[in-house]
C-alpha cells in the first residue's frame, strides 16, 4: 500500500514524463520551425525558441505548485475560480489588446495572457463540482439547465471576442456528460447536426436535401429489408416531385426545383408516416422524424446563411470550414501545409533541413502549425511518435480518471481528456487537410506561455487530484 | 461502480479512431503519394533583390560626374548546389579554379542557407554566355548590379568611393546584406542614404534546375525598386579637371568657393588618383596599392584633412580685427628696418613707415606685428586682449569644422588662453611672447579648406555661407530640393573689409604678381603667404577672390614645399580663376599655364 501522505509518491509519472516529453520535443521543433541563422544559438532570448525555454521553465513551477496545493482546494474554490476566470473574460473587451483580429488577450508588463486559455480550466472545476454534488441528476431540467449556463456563459464571451476557435473547444463537455450518463442519444443528434450543417454550407440544399433522402432509404432497407416497399416509396417520392416539375415546365413558371425536392420531402414524409403508423412499426416513423427534422434544419441553415446573415459572418464560417477556393485565402495554407508535411516521407528531411516550414511557405509555422515541422524534418515516424505520445497521454488519464472513487476527480480528469483530445484532433487534422482551419494550439508542442502555461495549469490540476485518491474526498 | 463505466471504451475509442484516421492519411500523403515531395522541390523560394540604379552627381552646369553601368553578380546558396563541372564554370567566369573553390568555401562558412557572391562585378559581355549556361549549376544564380563610372577621372577624394559593406555596418543598418555596396568615402559617403535608393525583392519560386517558375504567392509579396536620388553638386567639372592637371607632380590642396552660396566650385587635393580604379573586379587590388602608399597618400582629401599655418594670408585677418577693435586706423604708419627689424624681420624691401594699404600690399612682417601687439594690449590684460582677437578669428570659421558634406573634415588649431598660460606661466606672456600668429605663423593650424571660406568671408565683405559641396537633390519625381545653408557672419563692420580688399588689390595690380596673374577684364584681389616649414622648402600658399565687386569665385591654393606664394600658388590660382571666369586662358598666359603644369615639385630637397 502507498504511502497516502506522501503525495510525491503518489504521483503518476507516467503522464509526468509525456508531459516533459512533448515539451521538450515541442521546444525543438519551434527552433527549426523559425530557425534563424544570425542567432543560432537555441538559448538565445531574443528569438521564439529561447523564450519557449523560458515559459517551459515557468510552466514546470506551475506544476511544482500545483502540486503543492491540498487537492481538496480545487474542490472548494471550484466555483470561485470559475466565477473569477469569468470576471477575467468579461473585463477583456475592456482591458483587453488586440492582436490577429481578435481581442483576447490582457498585457500584464511584457507578458500576454488569454483569459479564454484558463476558462478551460475553470470550466472543468466548476462541471465536475456540479456534476458530483448531490443534487445533480443527469435527465432534470433543472441540472441540464445549469449545466448549460456553466458551458454558455463563457462560450458566449469568447465567441464575442472573436475567439471562435477556443469557444467551440467547450463543445467537448459532451463526451464528458456522455461518461457521466447523458442519453447517447443526445451525442448521436449533436453529431447529426454538426455533419448536416456542415454538408449544407459545402454543398448546396439541393444536394443535402437528395443525399439525407437517399440516406433514409438506405437506412431503412438495411433496417428492414424490405425491396418492394422501399421501392414503391421511392416511387411516390419521384412521382410528387415530377407533378410539380410538370406543373412548373406546363404554367412556363420560373420556380427553384430546391421547392419541388422540398414539397416531395413533406409531402412523401406524411404519406409514409401515416403508413407507419398504419403498420405500427414505431421505428418507420422515428426514422422519418429525424428525416424530416434533418431535411428542415438543412432547408433552415442555408435560408438563414444566405438571407439573414451578412457578408462578414458568411465570410467567418467559410474560414472556419476552410472552404474558400482563393488560393491566398485558408485552401494555399492547408495545401502548403500538407506540401511540407507530405514532402517529409518516412524519415523526414533531418533536423534543420526542412525547406517549406524554413521558407515561410507554411504560416504560423511555431504556433498552429507546428506539426508541419515535426512532419517535413522527421517525417511519417516523427509524427507517429507524437500522435503516439498523445494516444499515450489520452488513454492514461482516461485510465487515472476511472481509477479515482471521488466523482470530482474523475468528471475533471474527463475533461483534461476530452479537451486536450479536440485540440489534438482539430489541430493536427487542420494542417493534413483533415479538420477546418481553426486557429487552436497544439498542447505542450506549439509556441506561446499562456496556452503552455493554461494546458499546464488543466493537467496538474488532475495529477494533484489523482495524487490524493486514496484520500477519501467528500465528493 | 458505476453503470456508465463502459462508456469509457467508446470515448477511448473515438480518440484512437480519431488517431487511426490520422495515420491512415499521414501514411498516404507521405509515403503513397509522391505529388507532395514534387510541390516541395518546385516550392523552393529564391528572394531576387533588385538593386536600384545609384543616384548620379552632377555638377554645377548640369554636366555627369558619376554615373552608372550594368554589371553582375553570380551568387551561389551552398545548400543548394549540385556537383557541377567547375572547370567549365571557371572558363566562362574567367576565373582561377583554386578561387573558385576558395569562394565555395567562404560561402559556406557564411551560410549554407544564405546566398553569398562568388564572383562580383561580372561584365556584360561575360554575362551573356554565362545567364544560357546557369542551367547546368543548380544553387548559382545571378543578380544585377551597377557600378560607378566617373567620365572626367577627378575630383576622386571628394566623390569618394563605394565598397562592399563590413560586417559592423550590416549590424548597424539592417538595410545592407553580406556583398552590399555603401559609399565608403567623400559624397558617396556623406550622401549614401539618398544615393542607394530603395532595394526591391522577388520572390521567386524556382525548380531543382534552377529555373524560376514563377512568382511566389502571385507577386503580392515583391516589392520594386526606388532609384537612388540624383546629387547636383557646385563643382565645377571641367575647372576641376583643369585645376588637377595643374597640380601635376604637386602636393597640396585647393579649394574654390562661390562667396555668394558657399557653393565649392573646385576642391582639388593632390596627388590625386582615378576614381575609376575603385571600380570592378581590379577594385580590391587597386585599393590596397592606393591606401599602401604611405609617401603620395592619394587618398587622402587635403583639402579638409590637411592642416598648416596660414603663413602671411592670415595677416588680412589680423588687420581687420585691428580695424573693428579700434586698435588701429587704416592711416597709422609703423616704421620698417627690412631684414634688420626685430623682433621680426621684413623679407621684403620697401619704403617706411607704411600703413594699411602698403603694409597688405608689401606683406610686411614688422606693420603686422605692431599691429598685433595693438590688439592684444588694448585690452587690460594679454590674456584678455588674447581672448577678443580669438573670438575674432572663431568667427572666420577656423579652429572649428566648417561644416561641409566631408565627415572627415579636420578643425585645426586655434590656441586658447590655458595653453599659453600652461606653457609660459599666467600672466608670463605677452602679445610679444605670441607674436609669431601676427603673421600667421606658430600653433596656429587651419585647413586649406577653412583658408578658402576666409578668402569668401573678406568677398562677402563679413559673412559667408557654410560652404558645401551639394545644392539640391533631385528625388526619383525629377523634383529639386534646394539644400538650405546657414548664414555666418564675422561681425567686423564690411567698411573695414573695403580697406583690406584695396591691400588684396594692391597685391596684385601694384606688385611682380601683375604679370603673371592680372587680367585685363576682371580685378582680382589676393594675398600671398609663404609658410616656414621646419622639415624642408617652405609651402606656397595664396588666397584670392575675383572680382572684386560681386565676387564669382573666392580661391585658396596652397602648395607643399613650393617656396614662396607669389611663385607657384598665386599663378596657379590666377589660372583657375581666369578658367572658371572667362572659359580660356588668354594667349598672353599660356606660358605661365606650361611652366604651371610641367614644374615638379615632388622631390624637392627635404631638410632633415
Amino acid at each position: 500500500m502507498p504511502n497516502r501522505n506522501n503525495v510525491w509518491a503518489n504521483i503518476d509519472w507516467i503522464t509526468v514524463s509525456i508531459y516533459l516529453a512533448m515539451m521538450f520535443i515541442g521546444w525543438i521543433n519551434i527552433y527549426a520551425a523559425v530557425y534563424n541563422e544570425e542567432h543560432k544559438s537555441i538559448f538565445d532570448f531574443t528569438q521564439q525558441y529561447g523564450k519557449q525555454l523560458i515559459w517551459i521553465i515557468a510552466a514546470i513551477f506551475i506544476a511544482v505548485l500545483m502540486i503543492n496545493i491540498d487537492s481538496k482546494f480545487f474542490v472548494t474554490f471550484s466555483f470561485p475560480i470559475y466565477v473569477i476566470i469569468l470576471l477575467l473574460l468579461m473585463l477583456v473587451p475592456f482591458i483587453g489588446t488586440e492582436i490577429n483580429g481578435a481581442k483576447s488577450w490582457i498585457q500584464i508588463g511584457n507578458f500576454l495572457l488569454q483569459p479564454s486559455e484558463f476558462m478551460k480550466m475553470a470550466t472543468s472545476l466548476a462541471i465536475a463540482r456540479y456534476i458530483s454534488s448531490y443534487n445533480f441528476k443527469m435527465h432534470s431540467y433543472k441540472s441540464l439547465l445549469t449545466l448549460a449556463a456553466i458551458v454558455f456563459i463563457p462560450v458566449g464571451l469568447i465567441f464575442l471576442q472573436n475567439d471562435t476557435g477556443s469557444a467551440i473547444v467547450f463543445g467537448v463537455f459532451l463526451l464528458v456528460l456522455y461518461r457521466e450518463g447523458l442519453n447517447g442519444i443526445v451525442l448521436f443528434f449533436s453529431f447529426l447536426i454538426v455533419l448536416v450543417f456542415i454538408f449544407t454550407i459545402i454543398f448546396d440544399s439541393y444536394v443535402t436535401l437528395l443525399v439525407l433522402t437517399i440516406s433514409a432509404f438506405l437506412i431503412n432497407y438495411l433496417i428492414r429489408k424490405k425491396t418492394k416497399r422501399n421501392l414503391i416509396g421511392m416511387g411516390i417520392f419521384a412521382t410528387i416531385y415530377g407533378i410539380f416539375w410538370l406543373i412548373n415546365f406546363l404554367v412556363q413558371g420560373n420556380i427553384d426545383p430546391l421547392f419541388f425536392l422540398l414539397a416531395a420531402a413533406v409531402l412523401s414524409s406524411a404519406i409514409f408516416f401515416l403508413w407507419a403508423m398504419v403498420l405500427r412499426k414505431r421505428s418507420l416513423a422515428l426514422l422519418i422524424g429525424i428525416y424530416l427534422g434533418s431535411v428542415l434544419f438543412a432547408v433552415s441553415v442555408d435560408y438563414v446563411f444566405d438571407n439573414i446573415m451578412e457578408q462578414h459572418q458568411r465570410d467567418r464560417i467559410n474560414e472556419l470550414l476552410g472552404i474558400q477556393s482563393d488560393l491566398h485565402g485558408a485552401g494555399y495554407h492547408v495545401n502548403q501545409s500538407k506540401i511540407a508535411i507530405g514532402s517529409g516521407g518516412l524519415f523526414g528531411k533531418g533536423f534543420l533541413n526542412g525547406t517549406q516550414t524554413k521558407y515561410d511557405f507554411v504560416p504560423e509555422q511555431s504556433t498552429d502549425f507546428i506539426f508541419c515541422t515535426v512532419g517535413e524534418e522527421w517525417g511519417f515516424l516523427g509524427a507517429l511518435v507524437v500522435i503516439g505520445l498523445f494516444m499515450g497521454l489520452l488513454t492514461r488519464l482516461i485510465y487515472l480518471a476511472e481509477r479515482n472513487r471521488s466523482k470530482f476527480s474523475r468528471v475533471y480528469g474527463y475533461c483534461v481528456a476530452t479537451i486536450l483530445f479536440f485540440h489534438f484532433a482539430v489541430n493536427i487534422g487542420m494542417t493534413i487537410g483533415l479538420a477546418p482551419v481553426i486557429g487552436i494550439p497544439l498542447p505542450f508542442f506549439s509556441y506561446g506561455g499562456s496556452s503552455l502555461w493554461s494546458f499546464t495549469l488543466l493537467l496538474f490540476v488532475f495529477i494533484r487530484l489523482d495524487a490524493s485518491r486514496f484520500e477519501q474526498l467528500s465528493y | 461502480m458505476d453503470t456508465f463505466s463502459k462508456r469509457k471504451y467508446i470515448i477511448a475509442g473515438i480518440m484512437l479512431g480519431i488517431a487511426a484516421i490520422f495515420i491512415i492519411r499521414l501514411f498516404t500523403i507521405q509515403i503513397t503519394n509522391k505529388t507532395y515531395k514534387q510541390f516541395a522541390t518546385r516550392n523552393v523560394l529564391r528572394k531576387v533583390i533588385t538593386f536600384p540604379a545609384r543616384g548620379l552627381i552632377y555638377d554645377r552646369n548640369n554636366e555627369l560626374m558619376v554615373y552608372n553601368k550594368a554589371a553582375y553578380d553570380l551568387l551561389v546558396v551552398p545548400r543548394e548546389v549540385k556537383p557541377f563541372d567547375t572547370l567549365s564554370l571557371c572558363n566562362i567566369i574567367q576565373l582561377e579554379k583554386k578561387d573558385l573553390i576558395e569562394a565555395l568555401n567562404k560561402a559556406k562558412q557564411f551560410s549554407r542557407y544564405k546566398p553569398s557572391i562568388v564572383a562580383g562585378q561580372i561584365s556584360p559581355d561575360i554575362y551573356a554566355p554565362l545567364q544560357e549556361k546557369l542551367y547546368k549549376y543548380p544553387g548559382f544564380f545571378v543578380q544585377s548590379r551597377t557600378l560607378r563610372e566617373y567620365p572626367s577621372k577627378s575630383a576622386a577624394q571628394v566623390l569618394g568611393f563605394v565598397g562592399e559593406v563590413n560586417q559592423s555596418m550590416i549590424e548597424k543598418d539592417n538595410y545592407y546584406r553580406s556583398g552590399d555596396y555603401i559609399g565608403v568615402t567623400g559624397l558617396e559617403k556623406a550622401y549614401e542614404n539618398e544615393l542607394r535608393g530603395i532595394k526591391g525583392v522577388n520572390n521567386y519560386m524556382v525548380d531543382v534546375h534552377n529555373r524560376i517558375k514563377g512568382k511566389y504567392n502571385g507577386g503580392i509579396t515583391d516589392t520594386t525598386a526606388i532609384l537612388g536620388q540624383n546629387l547636383l553638386t557646385g563643382l565645377h567639372a571641367e575647372v576641376q579637371a583643369y585645376a588637377e592637371l595643374l597640380m601635376t607632380n604637386k602636393r597640396g590642396a585647393i579649394v574654390a568657393i562661390e562667396p555668394a552660396t558657399g557653393e565649392i566650385i573646385v576642391m582639388v587635393s593632390a596627388p590625386s588618383y582615378d576614381p575609376n580604379l575603385l571600380v570592378g573586379r581590379q577594385r580590391s587590388v587597386n585599393y590596397g596599392l592606393l591606401v599602401s602608399d604611405s609617401i603620395n597618400t592619394p587618398m587622402w582629401n587635403r583639402a579638409v584633412i590637411g592642416t598648416f599655418p596660414p603663413g602671411s594670408t592670415f595677416k588680412l585677418v589680423n588687420a581687420l580685427i585691428a580695424l573693428e577693435e579700434h586698435a588701429i586706423t587704416s592711416f597709422d604708419r609703423f616704421s620698417c628696418s627690412g631684414k634688420g627689424s626685430l623682433p621680426i624681420k621684413c623679407t621684403h624691401s620697401h619704403v617706411s613707415p607704411i600703413a594699411m594699404r602698403e603694409a597688405i600690399r608689401e606683406s610686411c612682417n614688422s606693420y603686422f606685428w605692431n599691429l598685433f601687439r595693438n590688439i592684444i594690449s588694448h585690452s587690460p590684460t594679454s590674456a584678455q586682449g588674447f581672448e577678443v582677437w580669438r573670438n575674432h578669428v572663431l568667427s572666420f570659421g577656423f579652429g572649428e569644422k566648417v561644416g561641409t558634406e566631408l565627415s572627415s573634415e579636420v578643425k585645426g588649431n586655434i590656441p586658447e588662453v590655458a595653453y599659453y598660460d600652461k606653457y609660459f606661466g599666467q600672466k608670463k606672456w605677452t602679445s610679444m611672447t605670441i607674436r609669431s600668429l601676427s603673421i600667421g605663423q606658430g600653433e596656429i593650424l587651419i585647413t586649406p579648406l577653412q583658408l578658402a571660406n576666409m578668402a569668401a568671408t573678406i568677398a562677402n565683405r563679413g559673412y559667408y555661407i557654410t560652404p558645401h559641396l551639394v545644392k539640391a537633390i533631385q528625388d526619383t519625381n525629377r523634383v529639386y530640393r534646394e539644400l538650405k545653408y546657414e548664414k555666418k557672419l564675422t561681425g567686423i563692420d564690411p567698411e573695414y573689409y573695403n580697406i583690406v580688399i584695396e591691400g588684396m588689390q594692391a597685391v596684385i595690380e601694384e606688385t611682380r604678381l601683375s604679370q603673371s596673374i592680372r587680367m585685363d577684364s576682371v580685378i582680382i584681389c589676393g594675398k600671398t603667404g609663404t609658410v616656414q616649414n621646419p622639415h624642408g622648402a617652405d609651402h606656397s600658399a595664396f588666397v584670392a577672390f575675383a572680382p572684386k565687386n560681386n565676387p564669382k569665385i573666392a580661391i585658396a591654393v596652397f602648395i607643399q614645399n613650393a617656396g614662396f606664394g607669389a611663385t607657384y600658388a598665386a599663378p596657379i590660382a590666377g589660372l583657375i580663376m581666369e578658367k572658371f571666369l572667362t572659359d580660356s586662358i588668354s594667349p598672353r598666359r599660356k606660358a605661365v599655364e606650361q611652366r604651371m603644369i610641367e614644374s615638379d615639385l615632388m622631390n624637392v630637397q627635404v631638410k632633415n
